[in-house]
This record gives C-alpha cells, structure tokens and sequence, in this order.
C-alpha cells in the first residue's frame, strides 16, 4: 500500500494438525471469541479423508470489526504462502510441513509450534533408528519465522489433564498478535463448556511457557548404579580409559542382573584384549558385546517380566489409580528351537524332535504374570538362568562372540574404521522367533563379504552400507542386492 | 448414526425471518433448501456435502413439521432418479452427492432427468472434491452440464451468496423446465460464515397430492419420438428461457465494470480467492473494492454470450480464471469474441496453472503474469510474498528442517478392524507369495500405502470385485483377491461384482469388509448396520444377499482381530480345490464409531459405580529389542517409537501410546507372526468387586514373596 495509513486488513491464521486432534476445536474458540467480539471471522478446512489420521489444515481470517461495521470484508478461503500472520503446529514435523509449504516467513509469521512428536509411518516402521532430527526442524522454524512460540505443549496439555488446543491457544493468547485481551481467550473456553478448568489450566501453563518462562528440560537421567562387584573387577574397570567407563559399567550392571559376576568377569577379559588406546572401539565393543552377551532367552525374558519394578513400572504407564486392581497379560509364543535352548545341550536334539514340546508351542499362549500360576511359570523359567551356561544356546552364542571378537582384533591395528564397523554389525542380531532368524542370516550374509572387503581402503564405508541394507527393508531383497554389487 | 451428532446444527433450521444464521456452507445450503419450499430430499453422503446429510437426518422433526420427505439413497443414481418425481408434478426436489465420483454414478439418470425436462425445480447439489484433501481423481463436473444440458451453478463462496444461488436455483429450474446442478467446492461446503435467514416453506404441492393425481405426459418420458422432441426442445425452447432467466435476474455479477480497459472473468467460487490475489496487490480493498473490472460467472453454464460481449467491447485484453481442466469456458470466451468479431485479448491457462487447484499462490502469480503483460503500470513497485516467480534459494537451516519432513497420509484409525484383514493378508503373502489384489473405495483402500502396501488398482466404489473380473484365467495356479467395504457392496457391489462373478463363474476370492457403517463418508447407518434406526431399516445380512444371488463358499469372520484366523480363512480360500467364487465376510465394528457409542457409556457406568474393565496394551522396553516388526504388520497411530531408555542400546523401542483403546490386534499379531513377547495386555478394574480385591491381595502377597527373593538377588532394597 502506498498511503501511510495502513489499509485495514484480516489477520490470517493458520493451524496445521493432525485429524481427530482438535484443530476444529482450536478455530471453533477462535470464531466464536472473534463474533463474540463483533469482528468478521471466516475459517474452513478441508478436513475429508484427513481426518483419519493425516495431515489436515484449518484457515481463519479475523476482520477487525471496528474497521467498518456497515460492510462486510472478503475473506479468503485459503492461505497465501508469505502472506499469514499466524501459524499454529500441533506438532513438531507439521510445524516442519508449514514451513515447507512457505506459510512461514521472517517478515511476518508468528508461528507457534509443539515440540513434541508424533512419528510419521516411515519413520515408525524402520528396522533400527528412522526418526528425523527434531532439532534440525526447530533451528528451521526459527529461522523461517517472525518469532517461534516452540514448547512441548502436548506435554502440558497431557500434565494438566486437557488437550492440546488449549494449550495452543493459550499460546495464541500470549503471542499479542490478535487484538483480544487473554480474558476474551479464556471466556470462549468457558462458553465452550467442555472440560473446562483442565482446558483453563492447560491453557495458563501453556501462556506462560509461550510467554518466555523457562519450560523444564527433560528429567536428567539418573546416573548409571555402579554394580555390586568384586573388587577385582572394579579395579579392572578403574583402569579402563574414562571415556569408555560408564559403557563398560552399564555393560557390567547388564550382565550381573542377566547372569552373575562370573560372567561379567568374562565380560571384562574379553574388553581386556583391546587397545586402551582406542576408545572409541573399546567403547563400541563394550556396548555390543554387553548386549551380545546378555542375548535374549526365555529365562531373560520370563526374569525381566515378574520383577517387581516391572509391575510398577506398568501400573504407571497405563495409569493405575487409587482402588483399581491392574491385571496383566503376556503374549508368549516360545518356538520349540527357543525352548529347547535353554535347557542343557544334551537334552536339547531329544526335545526338538518331542510330538509333545510341538503340540505345546503350536499356538501363542497368553500368560498372566499376576495370577499365582502364571507367576510361578514364569518363576520357574526365569530359573532357568541358573543353567544357562550349560544348555545349547549359550555355547552358539559364544562361539558366535568369539568368532566376531577375533574379526575386530584382526581389523583393528591396520584398520581400525573397518573394525569399529564389525563392531556396529552386531545391531543386525535381535529380536525373538523369526525375527532373530531373520537378524542372524542377515548378520552372516554381510559377515560373508568380509574378506572380500578386508585391506580395501573403503572397507568400512562398504561394510557399513551392507549392515544398512541390511535394516533397510525386511524382505532382504536390498541386502541381496548389495551384495550382489559386491561380487567380484 | 452419523460419527458426529448435528442436534444443535439442527435447531438452526427452524431460525425464522430475519433471524442472524451462523454455521457451515453445507449447512446454509440445508437452510436455503427449506426456506425454499422444497418438497423432498435426497442424496448420498460423502465428503464435502456428508454434513448435509447427517443433519437432515438429526432434523426428523422439523422436516416432519414442514411436510418434508428426506430419504439416504442407494446410491447416487437413485438419489438423481428420485428427481423424477419433479417431472410430472410442481414439486421442488433436491438431491446432493459428491462429485464428481457421485455424478458418474448418477449420471444415467441424470442425462434421461435432463431429457424429460422437469416441471418442479430440480436441483442437484454437488460437493466439488477437487484439490487438496480430495480423495478422488481430478476431474470437473462441468462436463456433465454440457453434455446433458443441466444448468450449473456455481456461487461466490459466501453464505449469503450460496443460500441465493439456492433459491433462485429452484427458480431457474422451474423456469427453463431444466435440472439445476449447484457446485460447491470443498472449502465452500465447509467454510463458516453468516446470513440472515428466513422462514422456512411448506411445499406448495405435496408428495400425497401427487400420488393421489398421478400425471401422465408420453411427451416427458424418453423414448422416441420424445426423445427427439427433448433434444429440440432442450436447444429451443429451454435454454434461451434460462439464458433470458440469468441475464433479468442478474445472476451473474459485474463489479468495477468500467475501472479498466482490462478485466477479469471468473468462476464465481474463484471470487474470494481472485479478490484476495488483487487485494495483495494494491489493486482492490479488502472490502473487494476492485480496480480491475470483473465479471464474475456464478452461473457457469449456459454462458450469457451478451454480458460477455458488453464486458469485454472496449477492454484490450480479459484474463479467465477458470479452475480445473480443460477450459470449456476460456475455449467458449474465445469462440464468442471471435463470432462478433471482438478484437480483445483473452488469457487464461497461459498464466494460470493449466491442471490443479487454483490456490491463493497460483492466483497470485497468474494475475501477476497477466498484469506483467497487459498493464505492467498497474503493479506494486514491490511485490507482495508469493506473487514473483519462484526459485531463490533456500537458508540453509529452512532446507534442512524441510528434508526432515514426511509426507503423512491418512491411515487406518487407532484400533480399525480393518487393519488386522490386511495383518493377515500379509501373513498370507509371505506363505503363498503374492497374489493380485483388486481394491475398492472406501477405508480399506489405505492398504495401498505403508506398511501394507497391498493393493494394484481401484475402478470405483463397489467395483472392487468387478476390477478383477478379467482376471479369470482357468489355468491359473493362483487366485485374485477382491477388497469390497459394506457401502460399496450395498451400492452396487452385490450386482456389479457377486452377481458378475456367479454368473462368469469366476474362481477368485472376494473379501467384504463389514464394519457396520459407512466409515470413510462419516460413519452413516447402511443396510448391514447392526444399530437400531428409528427411520431406516438396519441389520440386513451380506452373508443372506451373498448366497441369494448364489455363491455357496462364504466363510464369514465376527472378530477380524483374531488375525490368526482371519490368515486361515483367506489361506483356505486361495488354496481350496472347492471351485467356483469365494467371499469372506470380515465383520467387526468401526473403531472410531465404536469408541464414540462405547466411550461415554464406560465413563457413566465408572462413575455410577459399577465394575467396569478398561483394556489396554503396553510393550516392555527392556525386552522389545527395536527391530519394529509388530509396527511394519500394523501401522496403528497408538503403536509407536519411544528413545530407548537403555545406555546401551541405540535403536528405539516400540511404544504404546495412551491413545490405546486396546483392540487386541498387536497380542494378536505377535502371537500369528511369532514377534516377540515384549507385548502386554493390562487390565485395569474400576470398582473391583469384593472378589477381585481379595483375589489382588492373596496374590500380592504369594507372588510379593516370590519378588523379595529376586529383589535380593538384583540388590534392590525391598
């Protein structure tokens, strides 16, 4: 505009969320507070489909009413790139697709976004670590908006026992970008007249959080618990280099709670072969061979399940209150092959072949760890650690960390990446049943091209692209693939 | 039951003379139609016009006060036939469906309404899903007006402007003895604004009066001769009465007409967008005080060839702003200046985008391209954000936080019985390999993306079986498998596809998803719904339609959670030597529809006091070792990732958020596929009977002496 009295014009907001997360909600307060302050207000969306879990966009111009009273303005039914005052993100990836979409500009997009996420498909279904880097779509945020409301506002609004647009729009409130008073924002939650004071209370939290007050970090992480070991192995763990000490405790810590100090002395003699000096690969290793080590079975599983601190720890979770009685189920589908593992190596080839041990296992069996019977089963079996070192299972596993122990020493004075990435391959061996079939085969088919790779000077590069072949799709078919390219 | 309830929107409807209406496009078109007099109507819902439907529905007693008939039709070509009824007698008559998905369906009928001419108005209300959020392809229903001749409508998007486009709809109908078909875009159906209503009318001429005095024309049925006479009539006598009908009423508008030797011709729903575009460039107010001239075409067929003559005598060049492709109303602007010889120049497509909707930016930049060209004088110095040509490079930090964004397409709700269906046909593939799958419309055609990624074609809503018919093959050692939701079956499946596949013997399987409603339009009661409905007649079996046309091998599941069966069953169904077609019938209710019936009833009963037993799942972090299987076999929104609380692991463990309404699925499927065991089912009591708290205590108290012990064990102070 030319003139220097700016042309009266509408506020243009728009929210980004989720279907069935109370976008609707949001604007439905924001029309209502904006009539209820005679000012012209239109907002649409496009709600279809979306609403079942998709992205989803709700658009709302507010015209001043004082501007003119008598006549009505135009108001858009969409939003321009570049020309919106106010972006709302009910999450962080949407405060991301926003920016994407150019709704967001430094010259004048207030946008406020929740911090927290809620993981698309593909990054759910990935086979290792698929999530984005959450702080990557903050810093753009920042630096695509006017100013950045960011905080966790699910969390307050989950704290405050309400939903996220209350929180949001206590945001909105503190954001001064709409010329209402915080007693207007709060009178259209109150005519709302759903959930009320949990929405009030979400939304001061919220208003504060926005307003600059220092939201808290996540809760510090309690410091690893030195475990109870012989003197011995203290020691020898004090000699450790520093840097690679709290991995080696928490492998320690890992397996005395799967095994005894017996085997955590192991632990600490295999550790013992490596160079102090590399601590980077004494790091890696530590890490890998805890969780080797302490490979899963069904006396770990049954162990972890019964605890006590298991119990409370699923009370809290699935929010036990005061005078309910909390019941738990467990799916268990242990094969024959898993069973039979367990139990001495000798008993073992007799039982897999046993009609009985087939019949028992061919159906999934649901187990309930708080009725005395199903306790006491898993009681029994978590006892089976006891024998552990005898049965079948435990010396496989062995000779698998020793023949992978054995690669990592060879690689590691002439090639120290192409160690460290032998080390990592041990994230292709987890999980139970078909998983841990499927983890192994893939474990050794990249394993299989080691010596082809061995003294080639992108050795670790190369191997480090099969391991991610490897969790790049399930099927195998890539992994395939990649070794295939491999052939010489 | 519609998934949302319109009582309150339905106390709108009775609002009377003067009175202030706030609310929903769709819903201001429901007000329009009973401020009209309209005697009856119909429709079939979905998206964006459901609304118009669901409350109808919820407003029984005032259609009832008015004398007002409403049925859910069929399927879109019954609701366009019930439109016959307007033929023979005066009755005002309207039907809505979505288009234009809806208009394909319906146009048998409609094509044979525009024939016989109607002597009540008739109007056809269309919810255009074009563009963003639409779920259909991109298509216009302009097509449909011209080849029938049925008049389209298509209003600024303001509800003052949409309930006049209905009135006089009606009008122009009765006027020109032609349907008049209403076309309101997605945002228009949903937009929220006001107007000033008036009383609603009780028809003129009722359904009894008709059906008491039935009328009879041979010249209003299409046969021949008639039919001759009607495309005769159609160009003679009908439209010059709706062209001399437009141009009285002046239903289209000039604004600014002489402001320019330029101008602007548009869709009327393109006005708000256009208006804003010019606006943005210090070419109009924001009260759309214009300085272009427009012409703004809210009826966009038949074209009045004068206004187009007078708007564009004395202007060097006119842009046309019409959405959608092709450019019926450009190619026909171009033809009209041409016949009289009008030297002006017309763009269009040239700068506007040819394909795709036409959005604020795309606006944007095509009125700017067309200024650059015509009256480079009339632009900004600087321009507005959005108006220049695109291309200057990202900041860095705004492109790395764009990369980091998926796309995030609709999916199966938390809980969906449909999900475990495609869980087993997973299962299936990884025995038998894969086989072709024939999709559908509805819900169910979500398996197309991850993490099922089952599905190779969809021809239509219920022609899922029918998309498979070629692939019949007698030599073939594997078998198609069709996907059919309940709405499609009863739409037109149980014909188009079962019946096709008896009588074409075919050997495939066929797979009828049976979630007591039609889900994707809104969660509407159907023939199969197993809810009572006071106004419909629910709780008609598939299984009963399916072998009444003649299948004999129907296997029907009642709980498609049990994926282990649900596996079984389609196993059997590929590999049996029984020959001849196979349908099984997956039946459990809508998870969305279901929470919303179940929900409120548990908090009353917890509240009451009663023993009530909430379900839900959870995963043990410290044995679920991140490998994510249990997501890639479900995709549930409640089944999630959360950083692995354990130092030594790196990869994430699956979660289960609060959001769990505890289906069952994710035991299932770890018990089917053999996962893991780190999944739990928790029950949590309220109001624990004197038996469930006693039962708590002895076993706290035996399995406490157990847990002492291994606490001991682990150091842990008890």
């Amino acid at each position: 505009m030319d003139t220097n009295q700016p042309a009266p014009k509408a506020i243009s907001i728009a929210i980004l969320a989720m279907g069935g997360e109370g976008g609707g909600v949001l604007a439905d307060w924001l029309i209502d507070m904006a009539e209820r302050a005679g000012s012209h207000v239109q907002a649409t969306s496009v709600p279809g489909v979306a609403q079942r879990t998709g992205a989803t966009i709700y658009y709302v111009e507010i015209f001043p009413g004082a501007a003119d009273p008598g006549r009505a303005p135009v108001l858009a039914l969409m939003p321009v790139p570049g020309n919106v005052d106010i972006v709302i993100a009910s999450e962080l990836m949407e405060a991301g697709r926003a920016v994407q979409r150019g709704l967001v500009t430094p010259s004048r997009t207030t946008l406020i976004a929740s911090t927290n996420r809620v993981y698309s498909m593909t990054e759910r279904t990935a086979m290792a670590d698929g999530r984005v880097d959450s702080d990557k779509l903050i810093e753009g945020a920042r630096t695509a908006a006017k100013s950045l409301l960011a905080a966790d506002y699910a969390r307050i609004a989950e704290e405050s026992g309400s939903v996220i647009s209350a929180a949001l729009f206590g945001a909105l409130a503190a954001s001064n970008r709409l010329p209402f008073a915080r007693s207007d924002f709060e009178e259209a939650i109150r005519r709302g007249g759903v959930g009320v004071e949990a929405s009030l209370r979400a939304f001061t939290r919220a208003h504060e959080a926005a307003s600059g007050a220092p939201a808290d970090g996540p809760a510090a992480e309690p410091a690893a618990k030195h475990p109870r070991l012989p003197r011995k192995q203290r020691e020898a763990i004090e000699r450790m280099p520093e840097a690679a000490r709290a991995t080696v405790i928490a492998g320690c810590a890992r397996l005395l709670d799967y095994q005894d100090a017996i085997y955590t002395k192991l632990y600490l003699r295999r550790l013992a072969r490596f160079d102090p000096t590399n601590v980077t690969l004494l790091s890696e290793v530590a890490r890998y061979l805890a969780l080797w080590m302490a490979y899963e079975d069904i006396a770990r599983v049954a162990d972890l399940k019964i605890r006590r601190s298991r119990f409370a720890r699923v009370a809290e979770e699935v929010r036990v209150q005061e005078g309910q009685v909390l019941r738990i189920r467990e799916f268990l589908h242990p094969r024959p092959q898993e069973i039979a593992d367990a139990l001495p190596a000798r008993l073992a080839p007799w039982l897999l072949r046993s009609w009985l041990l087939k019949r028992l296992t061919a159906k999934g069996r649901i187990v309930e760890t708080t009725s005395i019977g199903g306790f006491l089963l898993l009681y029994l079996a978590a006892s089976l650690r006891r024998i552990r070192r005898r049965s079948l299972r435990f010396a496989i596993e062995q000779e698998r960390i020793e023949a992978w122990l054995a690669e990592i020493m060879e690689a590691a004075p002439k090639q120290p990446a192409l160690a460290l990435a032998i080390a990592e391959c041990q994230q292709l061996v987890k999980g139970y049943g078909d998983t841990h079939v499927r983890g192994i085969a893939n474990y050794e088919a990249v394993m299989s091209a080691l010596p082809r790779l061995k003294g080639k000077p992108d050795s670790a590069e190369r191997l480090s692209n099969l391991r991610q072949a490897a969790l790049a799709d399930d099927s195998g078919g890539k992994l395939r693939a990649a070794t295939a390219e491999l052939a010489p | 039951m519609a998934e949302r309830s319109f009582k309150k929107e339905a106390e709108k409807l009775r609002l009377g003379d003067g009175a202030e209406f706030h609310g929903e496009g769709i819903l201001a078109v429901t007000k329009a139609l009973l401020q009209s007099g309209v005697a009856y109507v119909a429709g079939y819902q979905g998206a964006p016009i459901s609304h118009l439907m669901d409350v109808l529905t919820d407003s029984a007693e005032v259609l009832q006060d008015l004398g007002v008939h409403f049925e859910h039709s069929a399927s879109e070509a019954t609701a366009a036939a019930t439109l016959a009824a307007s033929v023979n007698y005066p009755l005002r008559g309207a039907v809505t469906f979505k288009s234009t998905v809806g208009t394909n369906v319906a146009s048998d009928a409609l094509a044979n309404l525009a024939s016989s001419g109607v002597n009540g108005g008739a109007l056809i209300i269309v919810g255009e899903d074009y563009g963003e959020g639409s779920s259909i392809m991109q298509e216009r229903s302009h097509a449909f007006a011209m080849k029938s001749q049925i008049w389209l409508m298509d209003p600024r998007p303001n509800l003052p402007s949409i309930v006049k486009a209905v009135e006089v709809g009606f009008e122009l109908s009765e006027a020109s003895q032609t349907p008049v078909m209403l076309e309101l875009r997605i945002r228009a159906c949903h937009v929220h604004g006001r107007f000033t209503a008036k009383d609603n009318v009780r028809p003129g001429f009722t359904l009894k009066q008709a059906m008491e005095n039935p009328v009879r024309d041979t010249n209003r049925i299409v046969l021949p001769p008639a039919s001759y006479l009607h495309e005769k009539e159609k160009i003679e006598t009908r439209w010059p009465a709706a062209v001399e009908f437009i141009k009285q009423r002046g239903l289209n508008e000039f604004f600014a007409e002489d402001a320019a030797d330029i101008g602007i011709v548009l869709q009327g729903g393109m006005y708000n967008t256009v208006a804003r575009g010019l606006e943005l460039l210090g070419l109009a107010d924001a009260y759309g005080e214009s300085r272009i001239p427009l012409y703004v075409m809210n009826v966009t067929y038949p074209l009045v060839d004068e206004e187009f003559r007078r708007f564009c005598a004395g202007k060097r060049a006119v842009l046309m702003v019409e959405e959608g492709q092709p450019d019926f109303l450009e190619q026909a602007l171009h033809a009209i200046l041409r016949k009289a010889d009008i030297q002006t120049k017309v763009h269009g497509k040239d700068v506007l985008p040819k394909a795709g909707e036409y959005t604020g930016d795309a606006v944007l930049r095509g009125l700017r391209r067309f200024l650059d060209q015509v009256a480079p004088s009339l632009l900004p110095s600087t321009l507005p954000a959005g108006a220049a040509e695109p291309g200057q490079p990202k900041e860095p930090a705004v492109a790395a936080a764009e990369a980091q964004v998926h796309s995030r397409p609709p999916s199966f709700c938390t809980g969906c019985p449909e999900r475990p269906i495609f869980t087993a046909m997973k299962l299936v593939e990884r025995e038998l390999g894969p086989h072709h799958v024939s999709c559908d419309i509805g819900c169910h055609l979500f398996s197309i993306l991850p993490p099922f990624n089952i599905g190779a074609s969809t021809m239509g809503y219920g022609l899922g079986w029918a998309g498979a018919a070629a692939l019949n093959a007698k030599d073939s050692s594997k078998r198609t498998i069709s996907v059919m939701g309940d709405g499609g079956f009863w739409h037109n499946g149980l014909a188009s596809g079962v019946g096709n596949a008896v009588f074409n013997q075919t050997d495939n399987v066929l797979v009828i998803v049976d979630n007591n409603y039609t889900a994707a339009t809104g969660g509407q009661d159907l023939m199969s719904s197993k809810a009572e409905n006071p106004l419909r007649k629910t709780q008609n079996s598939i299984e009963n339609a399916v072998r009444g046309v003649g299948v004999n091998w129907v296997k029907s599941i009642t709980h498609t959670y049990s994926v282990g069966q649900m596996r079984d069953v389609l196993k059997e169904a590929l590999t049996t030597k029984v020959k001849g077609p196979k349908v099984v019938i997956a039946q459990s209710e809508c998870m969305l529809n279901k929470q919303r019936r179940v929900k409120p009833l548990l908090r009353q009963a917890v509240k009451d006091g009663k023993r009530v037993v909430r379900e839900r799942f959870g995963v043990d972090h410290d044995t679920c070792t991140g490998d994510h299987s249990c997501i890639r076999l479900s995709g549930c929104p409640s089944l999630s990732v959360k950083t692995n609380p354990d130092p030594l692991r790196k990869d994430p463990v699956a979660t289960v958020l609060d959001s769990c309404v505890g289906c069952g699925l994710c035991g299932e499927v770890s018990h089917a596929a053999v996962l893991c065991p780190s999944f739990y089912r928790a029950e949590i009591i309220s109001n624990p009977s004197f038996g469930d708290r006693f039962v708590a205590g002895l076993r706290r108290w035996i399995i406490g002496f157990f847990q002492n012990r291994i606490d001991r064990r682990l150091g842990v102070s008890a």
